[in-house]
């Protein structure tokens, strides 16, 4: 079994700023970090591992600084890292991204075919959740995305039996290998790392591969192989009036609740009746 | 950036080979004979985008031949479809990427619609990243706006970006069909007009059972809806970081329990555990567009307002009176969110049971 995790290095999203006179963004001093749905996925692998016994590979494309996330993966446990790293990835959109990630994927699979590939959710940075099924749609790899539970897998027979996430209920899939999964969050729980594993991951020789070296065609990469343009970045416009302050007689809690609600009925009269009808009906 | 940039799509010229690509498209997602809402409510968003091109709307329906099938193809008129595509087969009964995908990616590239609009939904995430691959085309996630640039007829798609922090404007110029996905309660739900006629045009596929290697073995249905259902909700209270612990949560909950509302938080909130995020309202959480939305102890991060800007009344409390929410909120109480919050909630149980007593 071999199993390949992409994981993708982001900013600590809760972390950023924007700086209040020239509404730019601020990223000094913004650490980075695996992104959180991407760990539900590393666990989900690391626990097959555990359980039937493969080798996991992590994967990521991104700048060079991107080698810490591969090293906090290996220490958790992961046996081999791929950073793929090429200025010419630079403005990759989604359908870039997942076509170079494929590139590597299927580089991987000269040395050991891939029978799993996990991806996670979606990332908390551009919250799109479209890499994973591009990857599995290139592959041709049956596409498993919001998976809350891995019930079965038998090595022999190449078979998995999953539960996934659907609108009204939970859908319970039976397919072939290989596949490609992305896990739900809060589906687990990423352990903590061991003590051989981080000396491990502190001494790996990490795989760093460019573009030229897995194969991908440069107009097919970065911004020249990104159909979407971002034409336009911008900070949302207040509203042309602020909010309406509620003065009070006394500057008392109980004297600030009564003028409240009396500015909501005003505002919404019939949010009043329907208010009332619901308490006259002693619900 | 004190300005913002320039939107430099407006300029492009489409190629000649891509103008046949007419009309806006919904894929309307059914499962089980229900459809989700959020289709309708892109029906009508579709709508207004097919107005301003002088195009028609495309509702596409996929699933097993059914008399639900046929109700829903109506409901798609109804909503604002002028063609109803009718894709049927036994093995669309119930939803899977590999087969919907196949099928999909044939019906656009046969019928070349210019837009093809999806719900932001498992199902509509799911097929949208994979059609918008074998369809080698741009994909826009999770849009709160969709607009129409009039020099090149091409889509903008706004969508909030960094975390949500900023809003970005994105455009698939050189590419058709143009892709987005849209959250449910984002957009407005339309008027059904029944008097509303269209046309349906029927696809039979050339799907094979045999073909298809998934499965579906079961499907459990949520029984108990337990989960907040706060997309929904009329009156939402909801909690941020000025609450300052857990345990004043409760002051929330009261307010709450007083007017029949939901509890909502921010995602600072989710993350320290304080709720679970079935609760959470915001970017990466739920949008919601109540009637009356109280914002107790929130800042206004870009995040969250993305989630609840669209309310039709919006109470903030906070002390801060330089505080974000307080630019976007209707009316806005400076004060302690601690002691507000239960004189609200006396205030109203008293002004609620006067009127109980009097009827």
């Amino acid at each position: 079994m071999h199993i390949v995790v992409c994981i993708k290095q982001v900013p600590d999203s809760a972390q950023i700023r924007i700086h209040p006179v020239t509404n730019t963004i601020m990223r000094q001093g913004v650490p980075a970090i695996i992104n959180p749905f991407d760990l539900f996925s590393l666990e989900e692998a690391l626990r097959l591992k555990d359980k039937v016994g493969a080798r996991v590979t992590v994967l990521t494309m991104g700048p060079p600084m991107a080698e810490t996330s591969l090293r906090k993966a290996l220490s958790l446990g992961a046996d081999d890292a791929v950073l793929l790293t090429d200025r010419k990835f630079a403005g990759s959109d989604t359908l870039a991204t997942s076509y170079a990630l494929t590139s590597a994927i299927q580089k991987l699979a000269e040395e050991e075919p891939v029978d799993i590939v996990f991806c996670g959710k979606q990332t908390v940075d551009g919250d799109t959740a479209q890499v994973g099924p591009g990857i599995a749609t290139r592959l041709g790899f049956e596409q498993l995305t919001y998976i809350t539970k891995i019930e079965d897998l038998n090595t022999a027979s190449k078979e998995i039996v999953v539960q996934r996430r659907s609108e009204g209920g939970v859908q319970v899939l039976k397919t072939r290998l290989p596949c490609m999964i992305t896990m739900l969050e809060g589906t687990n729980t990423i352990r903590f790392g061991k003590m051989d594993d981080l000396f491990r991951a502190a001494r790996y020789e990490l795989k760093t591969w460019s573009r030229d070296f897995t194969g991908a065609e440069e107009g097919r990469v970065g911004l020249k192989g990104s159909p979407t343009v971002v034409s336009k970045v911008f900070v949302p416009k207040p509203r042309a009036e602020k909010a309406k302050m509620i003065v009070a007689d006394a500057d008392t809690p109980d004297a600030m609740a009564a003028a409240a609600i009396d500015a909501i009925f005003a505002a919404q009269p019939k949010l009043a009746g329907d208010l009332l009808a619901r308490a006259a009906a002693g619900l | 950036m004190s300005e913002p940039s320039k939107p430099q799509g407006r300029k492009f010229q489409l190629p000649e080979h891509l103008k046949v690509y007419k009309n806006v498209w919904v894929i309307v997602e059914q499962e089980r004979g229900i459809v989700h809402s959020v289709s309708l409510e892109l029906l009508g968003e579709a709508r207004k985008l097919a107005d301003k091109l002088g195009v028609e709307v495309g509702a596409v329906v996929l699933g097993a031949e059914s008399p639900d099938l046929n109700r829903i193809c109506g409901d798609a008129i109804s909503y604002g479809a002028d063609i109803v595509y009718k894709v049927t087969d036994p093995a669309l009964a119930d939803y899977r990427t590999d087969p919907y995908c196949r099928v999909m990616t044939e019906v656009v590239n046969t019928h070349k619609p210019e837009i093809v609009l999806l719900g932001a939904t498992t199902l509509g995430r799911d097929l949208a990243g994979a059609i918008a691959t074998t369809l080698a085309t741009g994909l826009t996630a999770d849009c709160t706006e969709l607009d129409i640039y009039a020099d090149n007829r091409s889509l903008a798609a706004t969508r909030p970006t960094f975390g949500g922090t900023l809003l970005c404007t994105i455009q698939t110029l050189a590419y058709r069909p143009q892709m987005a996905t849209v959250r449910p309660r984002v957009m407005a739900m339309p008027e059904r007009d029944d008097a509303r006629t269209g046309r349906v045009v029927e696809i039979q596929p050339d799907l094979r059972e045999e073909d298809i290697v998934t499965k579906v073995l079961n499907f459990i249905a949520d029984r108990e809806q337990n989960e907040a259902q706060l997309a929904f909700a009329d009156i939402i209270v909801s909690a941020g970081k000025g609450l300052g612990k857990v345990e004043n949560m409760k002051l929330v909950f009261d307010l709450a329990r007083v007017l029949g509302a939901e509890v909502g938080v921010t995602r600072p909130l989710v993350q320290a555990g304080w709720a679970t995020n079935d609760r959470q309202v915001g970017q990466t959480g739920k949008t919601v567009r109540p009637k009356l939305y109280i914002a107790a102890g929130i800042s206004g991060a870009i995040q969250h307002r993305v989630g609840m800007e669209k309310s039709d009344l919006i109470l903030a409390i906070n002390t801060d009176p330089n505080a974000t929410i307080f630019d976007f909120a209707h009316l806005g109480v400076v004060g302690d969110a601690l002691k507000i919050l239960p004189a609200l909630t006396d205030a109203f149980g008293r002004r609620l049971s006067v009127n109980r007593m009097a009827g």
